[in-house]
């Protein structure tokens, strides 16, 4: 495989293909879309956290004037939990029937139990209020620790932990070495124990989808989501149509960070599509999403790790618990397998324990699990680190993982570049600075490291030569993190034309391949292999056929700047033939140019960053701001850098909220008691410093560009790194997400000993 | 389902008798920051509403014949921060209002919306208070005056009549030596919902206070005009001692709640925190324009 050298248009920071339609408001998002005769659904949501379900009348609501259609969980495709799971990606089908419409029980306070279609919004909002649930209202827990007490209310009977009726509804461990052994050699060990709340994805853009079922059954789906495959055969699942029947269009997205990667609404409304005879529109509220999609897991970890005094860590334990929400499926692989990593632990036994509660199922977001485990790890590590009096970058160089290291979770490493993320971070102009005066406030600095596996997957593309000369690129996957604009700078690379040529579009399920969903920061990985194929199949084409017309021998041509050249002055003097020339003459030389390649892609390597955060903590208020943050990053290859430092970017400003404000909120009945974005606190641009990004370009020697992901790997680190700095700054250990202002004064206020247990 | 009926009268006897007429049905749209957000969040559902934003007086800013100034109860923050000399007389009151919303959110909120909305961590409300502004209510008996920190009566309730329409806040001329200041605790740095906020107006002379008033915000169910740490101010040239005892007093003086926004124990700590800081702010405007 060729690495491209050279290049003209890899690397550059070419103008975005949907920057235009963004800033003009012309992008057509999910919401957007509308269909004459087209109706209105909305759900009736259970009020209560855990409630059986006795009985549902809908008599009323489908009388009142308007109101075309109801559907209930009898109308969904069951899922039998006995007859074991059907999976789907990570999703298993048995929780997904269960999730959309509630069926036997409801599991938290938003869990849909009915659904109605009207012919407006407030027909249909009424005719919900006309639907009588007869609910047994059970006891309820949302938090591990009640989840887990022994007499906690048990969400899934079937389920059995130790051969009793539990919450825990899985485990898995990632074991190397004899840890009890280890131990034995340590000079210093540290234990401590972390929780995290649940925080959301917060993407800007609700889910919503547009459904048209024609009498004939072919259905077309409008909506935005993270893999219109997975849409479309998530729905064929639930509502019995086959797959071929069903045309999911993607919409543009606005924002998924994971939380797209299942469906809400689209079983639902494609039913009651079916049942009306009408297109029908569903649009969540804020408050929705905030109770009824995501969030990802609040967390409770413990983690032990023990070094020799001369810095070496001979083992380390960590348990991590975290909430699933109402089925199971909680990210304990990112937090067990991920969190260990970067480093070559000899003993380690790394557990994962899936937790279900009366919350929200919980949703992928980005590198799901891996920054809650991060989070304990990496603070662990800051306190070893200090008690054998090391810096803590040089703490991490001594114990990197690299090229040969076997990692618990399974793999033995390739080249890998952690070790070059903590020597730039540690030449970083940020490490050297001094940390300043904060005028009164006390200013600290902390660093962190984090790994995310990254993934590869079934990509399809389709490359075409257009009449005028042009090229058009289709893949399968939604862009959320610049593929198009990364495809583009490729295959305008590889064709040697000016990338403005080359329009990239995303296909809907019936007119592009088989496209496994955007997730696990695998898309450009995995799309850039396939277009590079189908593009190298097409230079050979137009090889073909300019030999042809010269006369000549096809490895007699070469491919260069956009044209056909004889490859030597042996091959015979010929006026160089452009992709124009050759496009214009395709009828008459075989007909039209283009290629189409479907892979599952192999070969993605994990990515590793390095963090350097500094923030400024105002401590009669509690208040600590972030004032300066470097990134650090194997990135493998940034084909588009304006859009890999984006991706670093907004993976640290999501750490930064998740490390100082975000947290899901309950009342005393259960309910989220913060649904928006006033109460949910995201951080806004005058939260945050100028975030720097330092690329380091080890490329992925099993991609033909370098190309490993980025997505994910830039919110691993980022809690830790806070916290370290507000130890660094304030001399006292938090262990507890948030570190919002009331909690930071607490602990400011109370006796030295209490706050480092 | 319901209508929605919209009026925009010139006048406000026009409004005033269409809002009465209207009955507990209908809602003030000044701004409409407020009102907007509460109707499409499904809080209210008002059959009429009546805008305000017609009637002149409402959407004045007037300087009155002793030195004061009048604002109509509609006028946006933009208005207001663009008027030549207020924001030199009221810097306090005019952050305050200024830090309702975002920017866009100037372009139409209003303080008049901001006291009538009843929310105790309103923002420009613990600044008015503490300037010491008196409201003009217009309703169906005619007109009358009110002070500023009279208006809330405990969260989204006011002490307004029925069919009462809050026309204007007059603010009182400034001896020389006079300045204020607004500060509030949100945990982000904009967008967001004061978890304290506190306003201090004072009055100096040779670096004494003569003159102080304190507002205190989102530390009870209204705004709270805090006399006890004015008066431990007043007679000081706000040495640490008097500092510290007009703190206490702001923390005396809360009655907060627990909540999704801040603790009981951290809202009463802070009140003071933020008395000191907005004093020293306010008595260097003070003292600068000596």
């Amino acid at each position: 495989m060729n690495v491209v050298t050279n290049n003209k248009w890899i690397g550059q920071r070419t103008i975005r293909p949907d920057g235009m339609d963004k800033v003009t408001g012309r992008a057509q998002f999910a919401a957007d879309t509308t269909m004459p005769g087209m109706i209105w659904g909305k759900v009736l949501r259970s009020p209560h956290p855990h409630a059986r379900i006795k009985s549902i009348d809908t008599s009323k609501a489908e009388k009142l004037p308007g109101v075309k259609a109801v559907v209930t969980s009898k109308d969904i495709v069951d899922f039998p939990i006995e007859k074991g799971a059907v999976m789907l990606g990570i999703q298993d089908m048995r929780w997904m029937c269960r999730n959309v419409m509630a069926r036997d029980k409801a599991l938290f306070p938003g869990h849909p139990v009915a659904a109605v279609a009207a012919t407006t919004e407030a027909i249909a909002e009424e005719a919900c209020k006309l639907i009588e649930v007869d609910y047994e209202v059970l006891p309820w827990s949302i938090e591990i620790d009640d989840a887990l007490k022994p007499d906690a209310p048990v969400l899934h009977e079937f389920n059995k932990f130790d051969g009793k009726p539990s919450n825990i509804v899985g485990r898995l461990e990632h074991k190397k070495g004899d840890i009890a052994e280890g131990f034995k050699k340590a000079d210093v060990v540290i234990e401590r124990t972390f929780t995290t709340r649940p925080v959301h994805q917060g993407y800007i853009e609700p889910h919503a989808c547009l459904i048209s079922v024609a009498p004939d059954g072919k259905t077309t789906i409008w909506s935005s989501s993270q893999g219109q495959f997975m849409v479309r055969a998530m729905t064929a699942y639930l509502t019995g149509i086959p797959q071929s029947d069903i045309r999911a269009i993607p919409a543009e997205i606005g924002g998924g960070f994971g939380g797209k990667t299942i469906v809400y609404l689209e079983p639902l409304a494609t039913l009651l599509a079916k049942k009306s005879g009408r297109p029908v529109k569903m649009v969540m509220t804020r408050e929705e999403v905030m109770r009824a999609t995501g969030p990802t897991s609040g967390s409770k970890s413990t983690v032990t790790i023990g070094a020799t005094k001369d810095g070496k860590i001979v083992a380390a334990h960590g348990t991590f618990y975290l909430q699933a929400g109402a089925f199971p499926g909680s990210p304990i692989r990112g937090a067990a397998g991920c969190s260990f990593t970067p480093y070559d632990i000899p003993n380690l036994l790394s557990e994962g324990y899936d937790v279900c509660s009366n919350r929200s199922k919980v949703a992928a977001y980005r590198a799901p699990g891996a920054p809650i485990g991060a989070y304990a790890v990496e603070c662990v590590l800051d306190e070893v680190a200090e008690a054998l009096k090391m810096d803590p970058l040089d703490f991490r160089l001594k114990n990197a993982a690299k090229e040969g290291t076997k990692a618990a979770h399974g793999p033995v490493f390739p080249r890998i570049g952690y070790i070059e993320t903590v020597e730039a971070a540690k030449a970083s102009p940020h490490y050297a600075a001094p940390l300043g005066d904060g005028h009164g406030k006390l200013r600290g600095r902390g660093v962190a490291s984090g790994f995310w596996f990254n993934a590869g997957g079934e990509s399809s593309a389709q490359v075409n030569i257009t009449e005028d000369g042009n090229v058009v690129v289709t893949t399968g996957h939604p862009d959320i993190g610049g593929s198009r604009a990364g495809i583009a700078n490729i295959c305008a690379e590889l064709l040697g034309i000016d990338y403005r040529r080359v329009s990239v579009i995303i296909g809907d399920t019936q007119t592009v391949g088989f496209s496994n969903l955007t997730g696990g920061s695998r898309v450009l990985f995995a799309s850039s292999m396939v277009v590079t194929q189908s593009t190298e199949k097409i230079i050979q084409t137009l090889r073909e056929r300019a030999a042809k017309i010269w006369e000549i021998d096809p490895e007699a041509v070469k491919w260069e700047n956009g044209a056909a050249h004889p490859a030597s002055p042996n091959a015979g003097q010929f006026e160089p033939l452009t992709l124009e020339e050759l496009a214009e003459k395709a009828p008459a030389m075989g007909g039209p140019i283009g290629a189409g390649v479907q892979l599952n892609t192999q070969g993605a390597d994990g990515g590793f960053g390095t963090h350097v955060c500094d923030v400024e903590v105002d401590v009669d208020l509690g208040i600590a701001r972030v004032i300066r943050y470097t990134a650090v990053q194997d990135v493998g290859r940034a084909i588009h850098p304006g859009y890999v430092e984006g991706q670093l970017q907004g993976g640290v400003a999501q750490g930064i909220g998740w490390a100082l404000n975000e947290e899901y909120i309950y009342t005393k009945e259960g309910k989220v008691d913060n649904p928006g974005f006033l109460d949910y606190r995201m951080p806004v641009c005058s939260d945050l410093p100028m975030i720097d990004c330092i690329m380091v370009e080890i490329p992925n020697p099993k991609h033909p560009q370098g190309v490993k992901g980025v997505g994910e790997v830039p919110l691993v680190p980022v809690m830790a790194a806070v916290a370290n700095a507000i130890y660094n700054a304030l001399g006292k250990r938090f262990y507890a997400l948030p570190m919002s202002p009331p909690k930071v004064l607490e602990v400011l206020e109370a006796p030295t000993q209490q706050a480092a247990e | 389902m319901t209508e929605l009926r919209y009026l925009a009268p010139d006048t406000l006897d026009e409004a005033v008798g269409a809002f009465a007429k209207a009955g507990s049905a209908a809602r003030i749209l000044a701004g409409g920051t407020d009102l907007l957000v509460q109707m499409r969040s499904g809080v209210l559902k008002p059959g009429v509403i009546v805008d305000i934003k017609k009637i002149p007086e409402v959407t004045a800013i007037e300087q009155t014949a002793d030195g004061g100034f009048r604002v109509g109860a509609a006028v946006s923050g933009m208005a207001l921060a663009e008027h030549e000399t207020f924001g030199k007389v009221w810097p306090g009151v005019l952050e305050a209002v200024n830090l309702i919303g975002s920017k866009q959110v100037q372009g139409r909120a209003s303080a008049g919306g901001n006291l009538c909305n009843g929310s105790p961590a309103g923002d420009s409300v613990p600044a008015m208070v503490a300037a010491g502004a008196i409201v003009t209510v217009q309703g169906p008996d005619g007109r009358r005056e009110m002070k500023v920190e009279d208006v809330p009566a405990g969260p989204g309730r006011t002490n307004l009549k029925p069919g009462e329409i809050l026309v204007s806040f007059t603010l009182p001329p400034r001896p020389p030596g006079s300045s204020d200041a607004y500060l509030r605790m949100i945990p982000r740095t904009e967008m967001d919902i004061a978890v304290v906020g506190c306003g201090v107006s004072l009055t100096m002379k040779d670096g004494i206070v003569t003159a102080a008033r304190i507002g205190l915000g989102a530390v009870a169910p209204t705004v709270l005009l805090v006399e006890d740490a004015a008066n431990a101010l007043i007679g000081s040239k706000l040495d640490d001692a008097a500092l510290a005892k007009a703190a206490a007093a702001c923390s005396a003086a809360c009655r907060p709640i627990d909540d999704k926004r801040g603790t009981i124990a951290y809202r009463v700590k802070v009140a003071g925190v933020l008395l000191k800081r907005t004093a020293a702010i306010a008595a260097q405007r003070a003292t600068q324009k000596n």
